[in-house]
């Protein structure tokens, strides 16, 4: 089974966000960038199928240079092969359409995404990806068993679950659930070692998509004002505040 | 060019979402001065939309919501996109909403707009504002595409507006013979008697410092009372003191209420990155020091055993 880990290379969780000074782009000075945080599950999951049933794992980002620590963690923590398409990250639809443009030329049976990147939180390339191969498209799947020619998978729906089944190939996005986080691979010394080894391939996309979404501007959302304190001998007074004040109760 | 709104229920009836989001469409229709047109699925009441501004509404009366697969419901939705001549569309950024969205814009060739969170600023060229950086910031994008679909938050622009309209209603019977869904569908768990978080009002939330999963009784007894979901921080559903589903924060599901009342959670940023849109937000903790504070409206700084029994008894007073 050949297994594709689509990775987005976002800003570390504890980041504090700021902006350049035309309020375009994130300010990137002392950010750390890693993994996206769903794509950790996905490419966990991969390792587990390689480890029991000898699958091929293959990780893949689209980006700039900035990408290629995170691919290198990637194979650490034991994926085969690395990807990196060296295009710009900005637009969704052009990041899935390469990606989709590799899938055809390299044959997988799963395709892995997280369900959203934490940056732009757009959850839209898995989708994108899956419309443009005409596949299925497991979203928000939190569980996941399979056969040489089919999937049966767990996802999350507004207030419950799904069961569902299908062919592969298929797009799947994954989060937590799909393992278990306890059970995240994290890169052992020999892992590291032997990444060294690995190939890493930069591929120059062989199409260009145009970009028709441009960001005027990143700004913050406005603060809270100051935290009124009640006193936990007067908890009425809370439930007086949230009534005539909040007026959400 | 008018407008086409895709419009969710659940066993027939419309969610608080549903609502909200013909009235987003309405308000964009009524600029361009054009036709909405409103697709849904096995509706017990489809007319109810015209209320909220749908010109025309189309129930696929031999498909429900409950028993389609994604895909099922994209095609037929391109199906009658295709067929009309559709400047925007509107989406709601709920489960479903991001499952189909991506499809059909992609393959009809439409610009995504998702986790909108505000009307357009402009319509042509369209601009929006979305949450970007789980919350820690807004992101306002343009886009340059005459074709555009808008998939906002459920709950973020939080108006309903009463617009009546005549309305042409088409029941239709989709050929299933036509399409082979990719996706088979085995099984669907929807827990009806609990408030589905997205769509909540009020949601009561407890941390690491209610101990343990036998203390959430009357955490449970106080979201009954305030009609409110329950969430938790994911150290709670990690070590399985809570369901998977209730985990809220970056990693969990982002949510927006009308109200948050934070109990036993030390407001990591991890965590706040979920909640902290929601309009108001009350913290119950031990320690003064805790960082939620920062982000709140209201707080008490004290043990969670001693307030919320309090404030489950004053609550009910004041309900009487
Ligand atoms: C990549 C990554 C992603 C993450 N994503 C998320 C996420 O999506 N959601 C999330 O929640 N976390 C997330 N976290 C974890 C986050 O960093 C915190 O560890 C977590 O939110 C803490 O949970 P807590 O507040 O319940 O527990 P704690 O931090 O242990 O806080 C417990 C609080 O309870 C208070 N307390 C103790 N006893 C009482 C009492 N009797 N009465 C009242 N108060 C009491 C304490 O003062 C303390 O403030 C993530 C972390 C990482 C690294
Ligand atoms: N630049 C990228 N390179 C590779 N995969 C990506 C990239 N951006 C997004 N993805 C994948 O798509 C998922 C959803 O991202 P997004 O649509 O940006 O929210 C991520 O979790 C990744 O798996």
């Amino acid at each position: 089974m050949n297994i594709l880990v689509c990775i987005s290379c976002v800003p570390d969780t504890t980041s504090k966000i700021n902006f350049t000074q035309n309020k375009k782009k994130l300010d990137e000075e002392g950010i750390t960038f890693i993994i996206n945080p769903y794509d950790e599950f996905c490419l966990t999951k991969a390792i587990f199928m390689k480890e029991s049933s000898g699958a091929n794992v293959t990780v893949i980002s689209v980006g700039d240079s900035k990408s290629e620590s995170v691919l290198r963690k990637a194979l650490a923590i034991g994926a085969d092969n690395a990807v990196r398409i060296n295009a710009d990250s900005d637009s969704s639809k052009s990041v899935a359409n390469l990606i989709a443009d590799y899938c055809s030329k390299n044959k997988f049976d799963i395709i892995f995404c997280g369900r959203e990147s934490i940056d732009f939180n757009g959850g839209q390339v898995p989708g994108f990806i899956a419309a443009k191969l005409n596949l299925p498209f497991i979203n928000s799947c939190v569980g996941l068993d399979y056969t040489d020619d089919k999937i049966n998978a767990k996802r999350e729906i507004d207030s419950g679950h799904e069961m569902c089944e299908c062919s592969l190939p298929a797009v799947v996005a994954g989060q937590k659930g799909l393992v278990e986080e306890k059970d995240l691979k994290i890169p052992s010394m020999r892992g590291i070692m032997t990444a060294r080894t690995k190939p890493l391939e930069i591929l120059d996309p062989e199409s260009t998509y145009n970009n028709n979404i441009e960001i005027l501007e990143l700004s913050k959302p406005s603060e809270r004002s100051d935290c009124k304190i009640i006193s936990e001998d007067n908890v009425g007074e809370l439930v007086q505040l949230l009534h005539k004040e909040a007026k959400v109760i | 060019m008018s407008l086409f709104t895709l419009i969710e229920n659940w066993e027939g009836r419309f969610k608080k979402n549903s609502f909200e989001t013909v009235s987003y469409a309405k308000k964009i229709a009524d600029k361009l001065n054009s036709q909405l047109t409103v697709l849904t699925f096995s509706a017990k009441q489809p007319s109810e939309l015209s209320k909220f501004g749908a010109d025309k509404i189309i129930n696929i009366s031999n498909i429900k919501f409950e028993e389609a697969s994604n895909d099922l419901i994209a095609e037929i939705c391109q199906n009658h996109i295709q067929d009309g001549d559709y400047q925007t569309l509107v989406f709601s950024n709920t489960n479903l909403g991001k499952n189909v969205s991506p499809i059909i814009s992609q393959k009809l060739n439409y610009e995504l707009l998702s986790n909108v969170i505000s009307h357009p600023d402009s319509i042509s060229p369209m601009s929006v504002k979305c949450k970007a950086y789980s919350s820690k910031a807004i992101v306002e994008y343009q886009s340059s595409s005459k074709l555009n679909a808008i998939s906002i938050v459920p709950n973020s622009i939080g108006e309903i507006n009463e617009s009546p309209v005549e309305f042409e209603l088409n029941e239709i019977e989709f050929n299933k013979s036509t399409y082979e869904p990719k996706l088979k569908v085995l099984s669907r768990s929807e827990s009806t008697e609990k408030i589905s978080l997205p769509d909540a009002n009020i949601v009561v939330s407890a941390g690491r410092g209610l101990k343990g999963p036998e203390n959430w009784k009357m955490i449970e007894e106080l979201a009954n009372l305030l009609n409110a979901g329950t969430a938790c921080s994911k150290p709670v559903s990690d070590m399985g003191w809570r369901p998977h589903s209730e985990h809220v924060g970056q990693t969990g599901i982002a949510i927006n209420p009308e109200l948050y009342i934070a109990i036993g959670i030390s407001g990591a940023i991890q965590h706040l990155a979920g909640v902290n849109s929601s309009k108001n937000i009350v913290v119950i903790n031990s320690d003064p020091e805790a960082p939620f504070f920062k982000s709140a409206d209201y707080g008490i700084v004290g043990d969670a055993f001693d307030i919320i029994p309090k404030l489950i008894e004053e609550i009910k007073q004041y309900k009487n």
